[in-house]
Order: structure tokens, then C-alpha cells, then sequence
């Protein structure tokens, strides 16, 4: 797999770290309650199709960048900042 | 049918025309007392038990594909029980037990063969984890043997024990552990629930739940509606996308896992060998091929492949504990996607709906788990309660806290 990273461009798969679904881009707040902080670190979609996921390029440029991304293909369909995905959902 | 010596030897004088498929291929009834969702090991094994040992009748399982089609005939085929947690290891060191006598059971060769399993030490603050882990295991009931260096030395004399950064310092040794032929034993549970009499259904996927008032009533599938008393789903690699039909998501990740066959050998290894350092295992099979593995890929995935840069590091550390592995050819390579929970636990519970249970969450350790987990998995569908060893495997327990993470990594699924 190849990850086009937003500010080094195409980087293979080795440089970057999975963190796993893209669910801190809408982190809870301290005090939402304990279900939505169960649901928050615990539950997941997990879907059979396409995937925000969270990628650091820890080997790279040191961004954390949302990658979505098909399960059953491995296709990636696109990758964006993951300071701006969280801005733009704000 | 029934196996025996006597059977081999009466085929051969008689040209083998005498055998007959192991189970029959029936169409589906429009309703059963117990529908399992799954054909692979731990739905068949779950099926045979419910008819053998809870008495129960009118059951089916319902396949999309074959029978063992799924992670039963993928995994590397060790079988042990060398936990530390007390929510793990008497499960585990009960499904040992059954293990041991299955074939008796069972009537059918899974060639479950107690070679033992190695886990080598490499450093003073590995002997003490280890040294734990095996009082553990010895406080459970089951075996653990600490080796120093010259033990491992007479037993394994090819590893790398000098190596610079991960010298081999002694090993956790467990001589009931071991390996089984993974179809066989699929196909021994499968053959063992149809002589009972449950209807083993083939090439019928599951595409809906029909739920009313808060309790399953039965399963849509691509053969037509069935009705059922009590659903269980076993179907781990897609237990998420299963129970999304039942509108639960699940505290769960798929993730894809590779493992490897070198060409066939003359016999090398002595039992399973798992390297301290990295993450390599080894076990040669009777054909005489070694069949090893380690790392998940890491990412999410329902392919069922994997990428290089794992395989690199499965060599990487196959060459690095015994370097004669780099003479070996490679076969092939496969992956399979494994259910990872959020503690590296499963989960075998009864679910928010009525009549519908869950087995599920094996991550990359389900094959030894088969038998307990078939079993456990029938006492709580038959009684409504768990059974004894299988008690700490809630589904809520990531809600209340009471998480069962071996490895201690927290809720990060791709790291257990």
C-alpha cells in the first residue's frame, strides 16, 4: 500500500503508524457521560467498505492524516490533514 | 460410519468403495429450536455439544460458504493453554482437556499431537514475567516447565542462541500443548453434529435478523426465511457485519493476519517454538512443512491478504531466532481476518435481544479455543447461564471495566 500524505505526497505504507478508526477527529467531551465515552473508546463500525481511519506519518513529516480507505480492497480514496478534517466538522 | 483400524483395513481389501460423504447435505426446515450462524470451528463445535452433551434437537447451522471455509482452515494449528489471567486460563486449560480426549469423542483422526510449546526467554525481566506466567499456569492446573539456556539447547540446538541483541536466555515450557489438523477438525465436529442430528446448511447466508418486541425470531437468509427459538452467531472475522444487521455495533476490529508454509522437510523442529524478541512463531507440520507467523498487518482489513513489509518482518524474525529457516523455500503465504476486541478477549455472552448470542472476538487465538469455545458456547444457548470458565467473557464488560487484556495494551485491537 502507498499513502498519498497531503504534505509529502505518495510515502510507502512502512513510513506511517495505524492508530485505527478516525473516531478522535470527534472525541467526546470530559463530561458527555460514561456510555458515550464506552461507545467512544470501545465500539466501532468495523464496516466492510469504506473506512476513515487514522494513519501518523511518523516517518515522514509527523502529520496525522485521515486515510479512507476500502476493507475488502485496500483502495485508498482519500487522504486529508487530520486537523482539517477536525476543523471542517467543528 | 465409525472410524476404526478395523474400517481402514476391511476398505482397502474391498478397493475403498465402501466410504460415504461424512454428512448429509439437507435443505433448510422453515423452523429449528437453535440456529447457529457459522459453519466454521467453533459454530460446529457449538452444534455438536448442544446435541451431544445438552440433548437438544432441532438444530441447524447455516454456512454462506462450506463448512470450515473461514478461519478453521487457516490458522497455524496450535493448541494450548498458557495464559496468565484468571478469566483465561482455566477456559483455556478446559478446552486442553478436551483437546486431549476429542478424537475419542468424536470418532474421527484431528491428529491432535502434544508436541509442546516453547516460548523463549531472552532477558532477566523476561525470566520473571515468565516465571509468573508459569506459576500461573501451574496454580490453574495445567503444566509449565521454566528451562535455563542448556535445556533449550538439547532441544531446539538450531536457534540462534548468541545472537548479539536477543540472546536465548531459557524458555516457558509446556509439554501438553501442541498442534491438531485444523480441518480435521472442523470436519470430525461437522460429521459428529450430523450424526446427532443437526442439519449442517451449506452455501445459505444470513441477511437479516427478523426482530420483534426485543426478541430474535428467526434469520432471513439467501435460502428464505427460517424461524428459530434461540440464534447464536459465530462468525468471527465478521462479527461486525453480522450483528450490524442486528443494529449492535461490537467492541471489535478486523484485522487481517498472515501466515506461511515453507517446502516440506525432513523433521527439524521438535514442537512450537515462539520467539521472545519479536513477534515469530514455529511449528513444523507432519507433512513437513514449517508453518509460522507473527505480526498482524495492523490495519483494518476484510481481505483476505496481506501485505509485504509484514512478510518481510515474519522473515526478519524467523532469520534472526534460527537462521537456518533462510535455507527453506517458501510455499506459500495466506491471511485470514481475525475478530480483534478491544482487550484481546472474546466475548461469549447473550445480547441486549432476546434469544440472540454471541461468540465472537477470538482475535488471532480462536483455533485452540475451538472445543471450549463450541462448548461454552452450547451450555450458555441450552441453560441461559455461562458456563464456569467462560464466566469473565461479557459483552459489557468494556462498559463496567472488567476488561480481560492479557498483554495489557489497553483498547488498541492491532496490538494484541
Amino acid at each position: 500500500m502507498r499513502i498519498e500524505c497531503p504534505i509529502c505526497g505518495s510515502r510507502d505504507r512502512r513510513e506511517f503508524y495505524y492508530q485505527g478508526a478516525a473516531v478522535a477527529v470527534a472525541r467526546p467531551a470530559p463530561d458527555a457521560g460514561a456510555e458515550a465515552w464506552d461507545d467512544y473508546v470501545h465500539l466501532r463500525d468495523n464496516p466492510a467498505g469504506w473506512h476513515d481511519e487514522l494513519w501518523h506519518h511518523e516517518a515522514g513529516c509527523g502529520a496525522w492524516v485521515v486515510v479512507t480507505r476500502n476493507l475488502t480492497t485496500h483502495e485508498i480514496r482519500d487522504v486529508q490533514l487530520a486537523q482539517s478534517v477536525k476543523e471542517a466538522s467543528a | 460410519m465409525r472410524f476404526s483400524g478395523f474400517r481402514v483395513l476391511a476398505e482397502a481389501l474391498t478397493g475403498h468403495t465402501g466410504w460415504r460423504p461424512l454428512w448429509r447435505n439437507p435443505d433448510p426446515q422453515p423452523a429449528y429450536d437453535y440456529i447457529i450462524v457459522g459453519g466454521g470451528g467453533h459454530g460446529l463445535a457449538a452444534a455438536y455439544y448442544l446435541a451431544k452433551t445438552f440433548g437438544k434437537a432441532r438444530i441447524a447451522v447455516l454456512e454462506k460458504g462450506w463448512l470450515g471455509s473461514g478461519n478453521i482452515g487457516r490458522n497455524t494449528t496450535i493448541i494450548r493453554s498458557n495464559y496468565l489471567l484468571p478469566g483465561n486460563q482455566p477456559f483455556y486449560e478446559f478446552s486442553m482437556k478436551l483437546w486431549e480426549n476429542l478424537e475419542q469423542e468424536f470418532n474421527f483422526n484431528a491428529m491432535v499431537s502434544q508436541r509442546g510449546i516453547l516460548n523463549l526467554i531472552h532477558s532477566d525481566g523476561q525470566r520473571d514475567a515468565f516465571r509468573r506466567r508459569g506459576n500461573a499456569i501451574l496454580l490453574s492446573g495445567a503444566d509449565a516447565e521454566l528451562l535455563n539456556a542448556d535445556q533449550v539447547r538439547d532441544m531446539a540446538p538450531f536457534l540462534n542462541f548468541d545472537n548479539a541483541r536477543f540472546p536465548i536466555k531459557g524458555g516457558l515450557l509446556q509439554r501438553r500443548a501442541g498442534t491438531a489438523r485444523h480441518d480435521g477438525v472442523a470436519w470430525g465436529y461437522a460429521r459428529g453434529a450430523d450424526l446427532a442430528g443437526v442439519d449442517l446448511i451449506q452455501n445459505c447466508e444470513v441477511t437479516g435478523f427478523r426482530i420483534e418486541g426485543g426478541a430474535v425470531r428467526g434469520v432471513e437468509t439467501s435460502r428464505g426465511y427460517i424461524a428459530a427459538g434461540k440464534v447464536g452467531v459465530a462468525v468471527a472475522g465478521s462479527s461486525s457485519r453480522v450483528m450490524q444487521m442486528a443494529g449492535m455495533r461490537l467492541p471489535i476490529e478486523s484485522h487481517v493476519l498472515q501466515a506461511f508454509v515453507s517446502e516440506g522437510l525432513k523433521p527439524t523442529i521438535p514442537g512450537v517454538i515462539t520467539f521472545g524478541a519479536g513477534h515469530f512463531y514455529v511449528s513444523q507440520s507432519d507433512k513437513g512443512g514449517l508453518v509460522f507467523g507473527g505480526d498482524l498487518d495492523g490495519y483494518n482489513s476484510y481481505a483476505q491478504r496481506g501485505n509485504l513489509p509484514t512478510i518481510e518482518d515474519v522473515a526478519e524474525g524467523g532469520m534472526a531466532l534460527m537462521p537456518m529457516i533462510g535455507r527453506a523455500r517458501l510455499l506459500r503465504a495466506w491471511g485470514g481476518i481475525m475478530d480483534m476486541s478491544m482487550d484481546g478477549s472474546p466475548i461469549i455472552d447473550k445480547t441486549p435481544i432476546d434469544g440472540l448470542f454471541l461468540n465472537a472476538g477470538w482475535c488471532y487465538g480462536g483455533f485452540k479455543a475451538t472445543p471450549a469455545s463450541g462448548y461454552a458456547f452450547a451450555h450458555l444457548l441450552a441453560t441461559g447461564t455461562p458456563h464456569d470458565t467462560a464466566r469473565g467473557y461479557r459483552l459489557d464488560r468494556f462498559a463496567t471495566g472488567h476488561v480481560i487484556d492479557e498483554k495489557g495494551v489497553g483498547a488498541t485491537p492491532n496490538l494484541h
